[in-house]
């Protein structure tokens, strides 16, 4: 809980709400007839409208980005330590949002929410949604907040993901794109994972395929184990000694099955602290995602031809410790762009956290990241509508 | 302006601003803070990428407006297309990798024209130091220890061109300079000698293609 709300922090902010009506035809041919998306913003949009920056979120996360809905908050948004007045996303300077994906657990439309077909909440009926999707959805906020282009999109892991793809799909309507810790598509081994995941979820018996709802009950166990297998896959080996070593919670070893290393407390608690918090079906749902995306997939798996009509400014970052989507993928988008003669800029930031460094903060990572924001400042500025 | 930004680049940068053609497309291998590649943009309408292990320099890069990728160039130049350059530029970086030779053939495999600028190791100053005083050069060029320095591929005038003959290269041009950047009569008579930094362009010999 915040004492006092940090002068850096945006503070205390409140998440909307915007009702579509329009029907969204999804990659898979179903259609959503109606949906709702909430999202918070940040920061003041200019007279031109050139100052927006879209953020997308990751896997587990949300439309909070940033600062607090209440002093009782234990915990900031998700990138406070990147979004904020005179922080390297410069709320002072831009206007910033970011909406709960669809298929999300935190106020859009997802399988939690009430199907207006049967009365009862969609559970499994609710349509699998693509990045595509979600891309397709952000576009239309965008319309709905009067934004033609973005100033930049940006977002790290899967956050970074919709950003490739906005490039593609929408390439008149962002001038930037920050795309970090990210992968131009998921590898046998990442589905892998995303699969064991989803397997523990649907066989946990409290999950009734899907109904659990209805049933008053929630995969619980599965969720947990989910959890657990993704903070794995977030950390690397090196912070995970660093860490917490061999360490054991009582200082010696018990010869039973309760928690004794300390690696072992803080899965449980992070499983723990998941569950209750997020819906099954929805991380069933952004796993398959995941595992679907490929901005590549209309030009035969030619990256470099799917960025064949992109216009945009990229920045692609990385971290040396990050082994579930590494450098080298990362590598990959940079190729494509550089490929195609598009402007780029790539680093790789030297880290020991894992794939969570994108939320850290790490100094040269933040450093560089502030002066490719002063770059989209300028955009920003000239294209402000002053003194024109 | 331009005046102003032409007398501040470096001379042996600006030697190499002078040999390329404006709207070229560029790869400056081990750009630094990117002052060169920005000065191509701003007064030759040139484009490509800045290459740039080193943290300090990513930065001032992406400040300056430079499309800078952060790699190892030990590692080699594979992820870019043959022939995707009109110039590939390694400046005062040759020495300082672990297989100049391979990565002189990649230059002119993803380039049409290469451009190599490397402290010239034949230089009278580290000839006297090493036959007279029998002890490792340090020079301005050169200012490390020999236990402690980046540049662990000294070469000298000849022997740049012995390997340009050996990889089937044509050199266009060549400059010796002093530790000023600047040339005289003197250098141009006896570069080998004289020369503290030396300047090549250079291409495939046409009809060859470089082993």
């Amino acid at each position: 809980m915040p004492e006092t709300i940090p002068a850096d922090s945006v503070g205390l902010v409140k998440p909307r709400v915007l009702r579509f009506d329009q029907p969204l035809r999804l990659s898979s041919g179903s259609v959503l007839p109606s949906y709702e998306l909430v999202y918070e913003t940040y920061g003041e949009l200019n007279n031109n409208k050139s100052n927006a920056i879209l953020i997308c979120h990751a896997l587990s996360s949300n439309h909070h980005v940033a600062g607090y809905h209440s002093m009782e908050d234990r915990k900031p948004g998700w990138w406070e330590n990147v979004v904020g007045p005179g922080k390297v996303i410069d709320t002072n300077k831009f206007f910033v949002a970011c909406c709960n994906n669809l298929g999300g657990c935190f106020g859009s439309t997802g399988p939690a929410s009430i199907n207006p077909a049967t009365g009862k909440p969609y559970g499994p009926d609710f349509p699998i949604i693509t990045v595509r999707d979600w891309v397709e959805s952000q576009a239309r906020l965008a319309d709905a907040l009067g934004i033609d282009k973005w100033a930049a999109v940006a977002g790290g892991s899967l956050g970074g993901m919709q950003v490739l793809q906005w490039a593609v799909d929408y390439p008149e309507r962002l001038a930037h794109a920050i795309i970090i810790a990210a992968a131009p598509k998921l590898t046998a081994q990442n589905i892998a994972f995303n699969e064991v995941a989803r397997q523990s979820i649907r066989t946990d018996p409290d999950f009734h395929d899907g109904r659990y709802y209805e049933h008053g009950t929630e995969p619980r166990r599965g969720l947990r184990i989910a959890r657990m297998l993704g903070h794995i896959t977030y950390l690397s080996d090196d912070i995970m000694r660093e860490k917490f070593g061999r360490d054991l919670r009582n200082g010696k070893i018990d010869f039973d099955y309760d928690v004794e290393f300390q690696v072992e407390s803080y899965l449980r608690y992070q499983a723990d602290s998941f569950v209750g918090k997020f819906d099954a079906n929805t991380y069933l749902l952004m796993t398959k995602a995941l595992d679907y995306f490929d901005p590549a997939e209309k030009t035969g798996g030619d990256l470099t031809a799917a960025f064949k009509s992109a216009r945009t400014n990229f920045f692609v970052v990385s971290f040396t410790s990050d082994w579930r989507f590494a450098p080298e993928r990362s590598r990959e988008i940079v190729k494509a762009l550089h490929d195609n003669d598009l402007n780029v800029s790539y680093a790789e930031i030297k880290s020991t956290q894992g794939h969570d460094a994108f939320l850290m903060k790490i100094p040269y990572y933040l450093d560089i990241f502030k002066a490719y924001m002063e770059r989209i400042e300028r955009y920003a500025e000239n294209n402000s509508g002053k003194g024109r | 302006m331009t005046s102003d930004t032409n007398n501040t680049l470096r001379p042996d940068l600006a030697i190499i601003a002078d040999w390329i053609r404006p709207t070229s497309r560029v790869l400056d291998l081990g750009c630094g803070d990117g002052t060169l590649m920005a000065y191509l943009a701003r007064e030759k309408n040139v484009s490509g990428y800045g290459i740039e292990i080193d943290d300090q320099y990513i930065a001032p890069c992406i400040r300056a407006g430079v499309n800078v990728i952060q790699m190892d160039l030990d590692k080699g130049l594979a992820e870019f297309d043959d022939n995707s350059f009109d110039y590939v530029v390694l400046s005062l970086t040759l020495q300082a990798t672990r297989y100049p030779d391979k990565l002189l053939t990649e230059m002119l495999r993803v380039g049409t024209e290469g451009i190599v600028t490397f402290p010239n190791f034949g230089h009278w100053s580290a000839r006297i130091q090493l036959a007279l005083l029998g002890k490792m050069p340090v020079s301005r060029t050169l200012p490390n220890e020999w236990y402690d320095t980046p540049n662990i591929h000294l070469c000298t005038i000849k022997d740049f061109e012995r390997l340009c003959r050996d990889l089937r290269f044509t050199i266009l041009e060549r400059h010796a300079v002093d530790h000023a950047h600047k040339t005289s009569l003197g250098l141009r008579l006896l570069p080998n000698l004289l020369g503290e930094i030396a300047l090549y362009r250079f291409r495939r010999t046409s009809g060859g293609k470089g082993t």
